[in-house]
């Protein structure tokens, strides 16, 4: 019960602190919004709208995540206020779940942005809604997670940055965002099953627009598998780094 | 005690604590080694409860490794630490709820006020809303930051930060609170308050364990301190027993109205086992390899036709007991302390 206590105020506190700020707000919804109306510019029909869907929505997770997560934990490491997380009676586990916590919230709210500038637009009927929320919530997990391992990589806050774009600029282009994987050439379709948002996205095409490659037995699991990899694999270098 | 006058602490007498109320925290033979360099050597010593424990030394002493290790923020090498008789070397999440820690520089939010800093470090601990808000407000107002509670932490002087920094370590009611070098960095009148407050809060009940390079902080507020010089502890003990075991000899000032050679001359032949010096004009300096009887000797100089204003016992200062322990000149210790301060 008092480790909840602590769990709720580590999220609350970096709610407030970091994610409703107004400018990653503004983030949240212009970047997004952006890329529909560029696509939307560009597109001839509706239809091409809910195709870029997928796409749009989970970038905004990936970008409103990775790096915000990997930029506040090394900017709380440099002012050393997260020692005194380390140094409070809750298990690391726990205390780096309310720490990730607050970004997959608003990974999970980014996502919604560009879903509802949609609904305005095109017709969203027929959509696999759980199976959506399913992807959105594990690609929010996977890309904050992504984020943590960014973190305990680096030591300052701009490496924070720079190591955050070499993951996330190669996966815009290999996950299947706005290229479809099958598209790529084949020496390079082993890269994109290797890296965990190409499971999302295909759960995302499949439950919007029934154009998944991959069954959702096999893209959930495998999402799931790095979440939890990526989340064991930080905890365990948490321990071993800053821990000394 | 590897390296240390205070007698050694064996496995038994730890794991035997139920008996031994009075020592809180007990550190065994911790080492640390860092690839290759050993920042802590052997560290054996126990912190009694009610006690002002402080740990003296230079810069890079080992001084805050020891206090990162006993909160569980570095892993010993080797070695034990025992809490209320409990050992948590593996597990050091079990005894932080009974540790309040200030670290050498204020590390709060900057983005969150006064308030809301007292109020998330409280959550930190498991404490409910309604307590956690009652205590920050207490906390606020017993450490003059009232007014400034609702300001936020990066608009803080130095001093008050550090001082929300201690409310902060003492939210949650701590066993045992460690003080990383409090006052350094901070102006003269902050550092006199944040003394005090130490004061208070020992006073009240609360175990402290202290770091600092000030000599005269340690002699002020410690009962008991160790000497620590490149890792190692080189000696513990209360400030009587230090400067007893370097006072080899005791010495007396008398203040008189008129020491003039004929008292002097005097003195020495009435007690032969006494060097007398003479000072200035108004002071006498007596020397004796055992104790010196005050009685006989203010008989003497009254019937010399003087008289004693003052009579002073002379003691050696804790600056000359760890220049004389550790052969570290005080003057290496106030230069680095301007230097951390710059």
């Amino acid at each position: 019960m008092s480790s909840w206590n602590a769990f709720r105020a580590i999220v609350a506190k970096d709610m407030r602190t970091y994610y409703l700020k107004p400018p990653n707000i503004s983030w949240g919804l212009i970047f997004p919004f952006a890329w529909m109306l560029m696509f939307y510019l560009r597109s001839r029909t509706p239809l091409d709208i809910r195709e870029l869907l997928p796409g749009v929505v989970a970038m905004s997770i990936l970008f409103g995540t990775t790096s915000m997560l990997a930029v506040t934990i090394t900017f709380e490491r440099r002012s050393r206020s997260f020692e005194r997380l380390l140094l409070a009676p809750i298990e690391l586990s726990l205390l780096m779940l309310a720490k990730t916590g607050g970004a997959i919230l608003f990974g999970i709210l980014n996502a919604f942005v560009p879903v509802v500038v949609a609904a305005f637009v095109v017709d969203l009927s027929g959509i696999v809604w759980p199976a959506v929320i399913g992807s959105i919530v594990l690609i929010a997990a996977t890309s904050t997670f992504l984020g943590l391992f960014i973190s305990v990589s680096v030591h300052e806050v701009f490496e924070a940055q720079t190591f955050s774009n070499f993951f996330r600029f190669p996966m815009l282009f290999l996950c299947g965002l706005f290229i479809p994987v099958s598209a790529l050439p084949i020496f390079i379709r082993p890269l994109s099953f290797l890296l965990p948002l190409t499971y999302g996205v295909d759960i995302l095409k499949g439950a919007i627009n029934r154009e998944g490659i991959l069954p959702l037995w096999v893209s959930f699991p495998v999402l799931l598998l790095f979440a939890t990899g990526l989340f064991l694999f930080s905890l365990r270098n948490i321990k071993r780094k800053w821990v000394l | 005690m590897a390296g240390t006058k205070e007698s050694p602490i064996s496995p038994g007498r730890a794991e035997g604590e139920a008996g031994r109320q009075e020592e809180l925290l007990i550190a065994e033979n911790l080492v640390k080694r860092f690839e290759g360099v050993t920042a802590v050597d052997g560290a054996s010593f126990s912190v009694r409860r009610g006690e002002i424990f402080g740990f003296l030394g230079p810069n890079g002493a080992g001084k805050t490794t020891t206090i990162n290790l006993l909160t569980g923020l570095a892993r010993p090498t080797s070695g034990s630490m025992y809490l209320k008789g409990r050992e948590y070397t593996a597990h050091p999440k079990r005894a932080q709820a009974l540790m309040g820690i200030v670290p050498d520089e204020s590390n709060l939010y900057d983005e969150l006020d006064g308030f809301g800093n007292l109020t998330f470090c409280a959550a930190l601990y498991g404490i409910e809303k309604a307590e956690r808000q009652a205590r920050a407000g207490e906390l606020l107002e017993q450490f003059g930051l009232k007014q400034a509670g609702k300001r936020p932490f990066k608009a803080y002087s130095k001093g008050m930060k550090r001082k929300l920094t201690i409310a902060a370590g003492i939210i949650h009611r701590p066993k045992i609170l460690f003080l990383d070098e409090p006052t350094t960095g901070i102006d003269v009148a902050s550092a006199r308050q944040i003394r005090s407050l130490i004061g208070e809060l020992n006073r009240s009940g609360t175990t402290v364990f202290l770091t600092t390079h000030y000599i005269e902080e340690a002699e002020r507020l410690c009962h008991r301190i160790a000497f620590i010089v490149g890792g190692r502890l080189v000696r513990i003990g209360s400030l009587e027993e230090l400067m007893k075991e370097h006072q080899q000899e005791t010495v007396l000032e008398l203040a008189v109205d008129h020491a003039g050679d004929g008292l002097a001359e005097d003195l020495r032949r009435r007690f032969p086992g006494y060097a007398v010096h003479r000072g200035d004009e108004r002071h006498l300096r007596l020397v004796s390899e055992g104790s010196i009887e005050l009685l006989p000797l203010l008989e003497a100089v009254a019937r010399a036709g003087r008289e004693v204003s003052e009579a002073r016992l002379i003691r050696p200062t804790l600056e000359e007991v760890f220049v004389r322990v550790t052969g570290i000149e005080s003057a290496l210790m106030r230069q680095e302390r301007e230097g951390k301060k710059k």
